[in-house]
């Protein structure tokens, strides 16, 4: 448990300093995350829902776009937090040598993953915000339940940047990461309940979606733009919660080992 | 503790492995307050694993290292706060100007946001990159921004300042630049370890020096005691002398 015992608050001055980063490169920061989920709601919300009839999802009926746009919400929550990690926090360790100009500062090396785990988490929770905003702008979320995305947009994004630095502590080149980004990430955008209702597939299939992590995220943004919460949501939160801690603390572990031998 | 005051850092039989290889054999040295001290050697002597030892960035394997009177096993945030570093590589952050990256260093040392503006003037003004200081580090020319890696490790006004090949690959300019300041450094009281190849540097310098090779010290003294020793010419025939004409891969 060394790991966590040599976390302390200076990890805020990594998050800071990616922060201070993002402000200068908010161009191609900010814009992209409000921009993509516009393409996915008209190609696939109006463009294919056109041709899709209603669909039933616990018991009531939606329009597709309807159905989509939270799901939206949750894919960009996992995509700005797992590639920041992945592909972020490895051009920082390795080409930039950011970690090792730190090291060289008070802070240890725990201080440094951590801090990258909390901005990786950050750009999630920024990310599901500016979809939450434009879904809203659509009239595709109720209120004041899809506030709820927000809390969820943390615990999914700090998990989904564990998965990242994970990802990048185990990959020996860049371009490692492609494999993660075709077997786990792009299977979980695709299969989590994001662009269809996982109640019409196979149960063996239903059963391997939920132990996808975008699965509990989706249910939960999905659950509260529809104004439909519930207690078992508590059960997705958790897995969130709990998966988020664990992979993180295997990621920060198995970075350490990589960096300082 | 150390029984004397004035020995900034003391190693005793201090071992480096990594896996089968052993980088660093059991080596003995200390540093005095004030002095520049000269860490010696070919590519791939051990240098940079010592001092990154003594930085607390990497563990000892063996043997005791003792940094302010405080062992880098059990104090590393204590000390490094009280370091200046400057690495073998630059790792500026790209993203920022000059100012901006000391400043965003000065954080790391939880150094007040008013002081740090005031240290981060002076340093700019000092190494001479006021026109710079908005610059992106990533357009500045390899001279400058090394200069710039030396000022930013003064930005916590550290009492050891760890030079690892300050030069390497500068123009003769940059380089009696960063000379001079290392001996602003030492005016102002400051302690420095220098690692280097080049002789005319250790030579100009350094008061005491080791000279390591393949993990262990081959070699110590004031550079006029081992030039002595040897009978004169230049300490870089002494050091080929020592540590043999064979190619070094690393």
């Amino acid at each position: 448990m060394t790991i966590l015992r040599n976390i302390s608050l200076r990890l805020f001055r990594v998050w800071q300093r990616n922060f201070d980063v993002s402000l200068v490169t908010w161009k191609t920061n900010v814009l992209p995350p409000l921009l993509e989920p516009l393409l996915y709601i008209f190609a696939f919300g109006f463009g294919l829902g056109a041709y899709v009839e209603k669909l039933s999802f616990g018991g009531k009926t939606y329009e597709y776009v309807a159905y989509l746009a939270p799901g939206m919400v949750a894919v960009g929550v996992m995509f700005h937090a797992v590639f920041e990690c992945m592909y972020g926090a490895f051009v920082r360790m390795r080409y930039q040598k950011t970690f090792d100009a730190i090291l060289h500062t008070p802070l240890l090396i725990e201080d440094i993953l951590a801090g990258e785990v909390l901005w990786g988490g950050t750009k999630g929770l920024f990310a599901g915000t500016a979809i939450l905003a434009v879904i809203t702008a659509f009239g595709l979320a109720s209120y004041p339940e899809s506030l709820l995305i927000l809390p969820a947009a943390v615990a999914g994004g700090i998990m989904f940047a564990g998965f990242g630095l994970y990802f990048a502590a185990v990959s020996p080149y860049i371009d490692n990461l492609n494999l993660p980004t075709f077997l786990f990430i792009t299977p979980m955008f695709l299969f989590s309940g994001t662009f269809f209702p996982l109640d019409g597939m196979p149960g063996w299939l239903q059963s391997l979606a939920w132990i996808l992590p975008l699965t509990h995220l989706v249910t939960v943004t999905r659950a509260a733009a529809f104004g439909t919460l519930s207690w078992s949501l508590l059960v997705n939160f958790a897995f969130m919660v709990v998966v988020g801690f664990a992979v993180s603390y295997i990621g920060i572990k198995l970075m350490k080992e990589r960096l300082i031998k | 503790m150390t029984s004397d005051g004035r020995r900034i850092v003391e190693a005793r039989g201090i071992v480096k492995n990594y896996g089968q290889f052993q980088a660093v054999r059991g080596i003995d040295f200390h540093i005095e307050k004030g002095e520049c001290f000269g860490l010696l050697g070919p590519n791939g002597a051990g240098k940079t694993t010592t001092v990154r030892m003594l930085c607390c960035v990497l563990p000892l394997s063996g043997g005791e290292m003792t940094v302010f009177g405080m062992s880098v096993r059990e104090h590393p945030r204590r000390i490094k706060a009280r370091l200046g570093v400057c690495p073998q590589e630059n790792n500026l952050d790209p993203d920022f100007g000059v100012r901006q990256n000391l400043i965003v260093y000065s954080r790391y040392f939880n150094i007040p946001k008013a002081e740090a503006a005031k240290r981060s003037d002076e340093l700019v003004r000092r190494f001479h990159v006021e026109d710079k200081a908005g610059t992106c580090v990533d357009d500045l020319s390899g001279g400058l921004r090394r200069r710039v890696m030396v000022a930013r490790c003064l930005i916590n006004e550290p009492d050891l300042v760890v030079l690892d090949e300050p030069t390497a690959g500068l123009d003769p300019q940059s380089k009696h630049q960063i000379w001079d300041e290392v001996r602003d450094m030492k005016a102002a009281g400051r302690t420095v370890l220098l690692t280097t190849h080049n002789m005319e540097e250790a030579q100009l310098l350094c008061d005491r020096l080791i000279i390591v090779d393949l993990g262990r010290i081959i070699e110590t003294g004031t550079p006029a005691e081992i030039l002595a020793k040897h009978g004169g010419g230049t300490l870089e025939d002494i050091f080929l002398k020592l540590t043999g004409k064979q190619l070094r891969d690393e």
